[in-house]
């Protein structure tokens, strides 16, 4: 598409006639199905997709005069980004919070379980926890950056007018559905892909929107390369889609019924469900995050990036080794060995495409190690490198069948996600949060690098807290299941060894609650930084001297 | 020559999204296609059914309170495993669950075999308060399960219709008597001749949860916890036998 004919102000606005034709379909079946409803989270659906229709029709009709809608080529459209920044922030806390709480239920059930309120039990506040880290913080700081970095590294403005409005709004929606679904108890049964065939569905047209506004904004750029990050930026849009679409197959019971039965049964329901769980690991938590990696780290150090070669080798060995893994989560079951044996395989395999990652963005800082003393937003980056490192290593470890004999089932499998998640995936973030905050608002500075170094501390403790107790209680409970007495028997009973967990399930929480406080002063430093404030007292040292576009 | 070439790539947006969708595909064909010939898959063994209407609405309770973030429904074959819970489990005793629920994490104990392990007033008893018989439990109560009507209960048939879609195979009949087969499970005094016929003379017709005045949750989650890991025959099974080996 050639740029000169969007500027043309005679050709219709499709991204209007586009958002405007789903905002109406939206209304009329959340019509049909608020007035059909079979259950009460079809109804309480249906309200929330009406009222986001008309939100949303609203917001077009008092935008229309402004200079929301215009869609001027020759500057990046920076507002949506913002809005993401923020929208991370915010779900970050929620979801940490959620996570707390349930990791103090473990710890203490007496005091945090209601046995009139089905909604706080830990069944329904588990899924809300993972999709809140996972979609709503992750998924926001993907659409942030993502955003951000393919503006700048094509030099061209997103494509689609707004469109990427569409689709950080719709995505807002699809988390709020999801969400309020879980407390429900609507909720499709299979772990991280929980939300039910409806809001399936939504998701799948904002995603679609989502391939469009970044291919389109691929096709305006005015750089004859498509940079690294772009490639794994494009790679987590096109599979997350293809996992999405496939694991979640279902014939509602009703077209007014959130209830649904998965198209797959039993052992093939189960490939194919970890097929695509563990690469919403792969893809959405790492295809992602490297894309991150690879735009943030160089930026932040003003290097380029380590090694070109390395970076093909990495995108291409990482993205066809990780769709492979999935079956390493169903060891010892009923699946077929051979399947699980190639899962394996695969498995230890990938533990050289994730270092080799690993190292390529460590060795962007050859020759500006230095910067590590002074500067604690490269720290966080780095600090997230180190335990992408560990989780990667782990992950290969945990695979091979006799280790998952007794790693599988029992906590040291929480924990590895955990280092993944909280050291990779939150830090990376958090990196890029504090570096987005100042580019976006145009600010000198963060508020508070000292409110930043506290955060980083904050959190790597927490992490420590979290993991070593998840190790420790993940292998206690997996050797006192298979422990036996001098005559012969099973030395403990199930309950017995839940006992031993409590210790562990406090140091956890604690692990935890560190991590979440860490978070709330990151969103007061963005907070302060955004309305423009300095911290008194500490020297005006700008967290990146050059800031210039990236070229 | 690799290097040299992936120039092209990375100045054709197309081809990079085509060669990502290529490199992304072969390992799900190559591992989840294979399974879908199910005579390879799945092992022959007697016994194994669709669950009745009552049962079926008991796993949705199961499902829709997130059981499976806390217990397997899946043993495997290791000797601690087989002592503490039972026989391992096999393929063909999940082949009608939509969606499976063998899990991923034991924060209680596995439920595979949980069927008839305990009595039904246990259940109940451990589900309104799971430290009054558990004392060191750290399980959710589920009190509000006691009396609530069960919210499936008028659209049974349709969620049987939906099943029937994704390949159980449950009968013209089954859907028919859907609604009277729910209610008659869980009422002794109930005409139950016809879901025995339906679904075989092992199903359990008996008042779950204590109270006969009404069907409730309690009543279909416990009748759901009693069938599990119940349906096979061990007795004409043979693992051994070259159909049975994967």
């Amino acid at each position: 598409m050639e740029p000169n004919l969007l500027k043309s102000k005679a050709l219709p606005r499709f991204d209007i006639i586009f958002t405007c034709g789903v905002a109406f379909l939206v209304a009329l079946w959340a019509i049909f199905a608020t007035s059909h409803a079979e259950d009460v989270g079809m109804t309480v659906h249906g309200w929330i997709f009406l009222g986001a229709a008309i939100t949303a029709a609203l917001g077009l009709v008092f935008t229309a005069h402004g200079t929301a809608l215009q869609n001027d080529q020759s500057t990046y459209s920076d507002g949506v980004i913002r809005f993401g920044v923020i929208a991370s922030t915010f779900w970050g806390i929620v979801g940490m919070l959620v996570g707390v709480v349930i990791a103090s239920q473990l710890a203490f059930p007496e005091l945090l379980y209601f046995k009139d309120f089905g909604f706080l039990n830990f069944g329904r506040l588990r899924p809300l926890h993972t999709s809140a880290v996972i979609f709503a913080f992750g998924g926001n700081v993907l659409l942030a950056t993502s955003f951000y970095v393919v503006q700048r590294t094509c030099r061209a403005r997103l494509f689609g007018g707004m469109l990427p409005w569409f689709v950080f709004w719709g995505y807002q929606l699809f988390i709020v559905l999801a969400a309020t679904g879980y407390l429900m108890g609507v909720t499709s049964g299979q772990e991280y892909a929980e939300p039910t065939w409806h809001v399936d569905l939504w998701l799948t047209v904002v995603w679609v929107a989502y391939l469009l506004v970044f291919l389109g904004t691929l096709w305006k750029r005015k750089e004859p390369h498509i940079y690294v990050a772009n490639w794994f930026y494009l790679a987590f849009i096109v599979t997350i889609a293809m996992l999405h679409v496939v694991n979640n197959l279902a014939v509602p019971t009703s077209p007014f019924a959130t209830t649904s039965y998965p198209l797959f049964g039993g052992v093939q329901n189960a490939l194919t469900q970890w097929w695509y769980g563990h690469n919403a690991v792969g893809f959405f938590l790492t295809a992602g995050f490297l894309a991150i990696m690879y735009y943030f780290i160089p930026k932040q150090v003003n290097r380029p990036v380590y090694s070109y070669q390395l970076s093909i080798v990495h995108f291409w060995a990482l993205i066809f080794i990780y769709i492979w893994a999935g079956p390493h989560h169903l060891h010892y079951t009923a699946l077929p060995q051979w399947a699980q044996t190639l899962g394996m395989t695969f498995s230890i395999i990938l533990w050289m495409p994730s270092w080799g990652g690993m190292i390529n963005g460590l060795m962007t800082l050859s020759g500006a190690w230095d910067k590590l003393r002074t500067d604690p937003v490269l720290r966080m980056f780095v600090a997230s490198l180190a335990f992408y490192g560990m989780s990667t290593f782990e992950g290969p470890v945990m695979s091979v069948r006799a280790v998952n004999s007794l790693s599988h089932y029992t906590d040291w499998t929480i924990g590895h996600v955990h280092s993944g998640a909280l050291g990779w995936v939150g830090m990376v973030s958090f990196g890029a949060l504090y570096a987005l905050t100042p580019w976006l608002w145009k600010r000198e500075r963060l508020y508070s690098l000292k409110l930043v170094e506290m955060h980083f501390w904050l959190s790597t403790i927490g992490i420590l807290f979290y993991i070593s107790s998840m190790w420790v209680s993940g292998i206690q409970q997996g050797l006192m299941w298979r422990s036996y007495n001098e005559f012969g028997f099973l030395t403990y009973s199930f309950v017995e060894t839940v006992k031993a967990m409590h210790l562990p399930y406090i140091v956890r929480a604690i692990g935890g609650l560190l991590y979440l406080i860490g978070t709330c002063i990151m969103a007061y430093n963005l907070w302060r930084t955004i309305d423009g404030a300095v911290a008194k007292k500490e020297p005006l040292v700008l967290t990146n001297p050059n800031l210039v576009p990236a070229e | 020559m690799l290097f040299k070439n992936h120039g092209i790539i990375e100045r054709n947006s197309m081809i990079l999204l085509v060669g990502i969708l290529l490199v992304v595909s072969i390992g799900g064909i190559v591992q989840i296609a294979p399974l879908f010939r199910i005579e390879q898959t799945i092992e022959k063994v007697d016994g194994v059914r669709p669950y009745t209407p009552l049962e079926l609405a008991g796993r949705g309770v199961y499902i829709r309170e997130g059981c499976y973030t806390c217990h397997s429904q899946m043993i495997r074959p290791l000797r601690d495993e087989i002592e503490r819970y039972g026989h391992y489990s096999l393929a063909a005793e999940s082949m009608y669950d939509h969606p499976f629920q063998w899990g991923s994490k034991r924060t209680g104990p596995d439920l595979a075999r949980v069927g008839a392990k305990y009595s039904d007033a246990w259940h109940v008893q451990h589900l309104i308060n799971p430290r009054s018989v558990v004392p060191e439990s750290i399980m959710p109560p589920y009190a509000f399960l006691e009396g609530r009507e069960i919210g499936i209960k008028d659209v049974v048939d349709k969620h049987i219709v939906a099943q029937t879609r994704v390949g159980v195979p449950y009968t013209q009949a089954d859907i028919d008597n859907a609604k009277t087969d729910l209610m008659a499970q869980a009422d002794p005094n109930a005409d139950s001749e016809g879901l025995q016929a339906r679904y075989g003379g092992k199903v359990t017709v008996r008042d779950f949860d204590g109270d006969p005045s009404k069907v409730t949750e309690m009543d279909a989650l416990v009748a759901y916890l009693q069938v599990l890991g119940t349906m096979v025959d061990f007795k004409t099974y043979e693992p051994m036998k070259a159909e049975n080996l994967r």
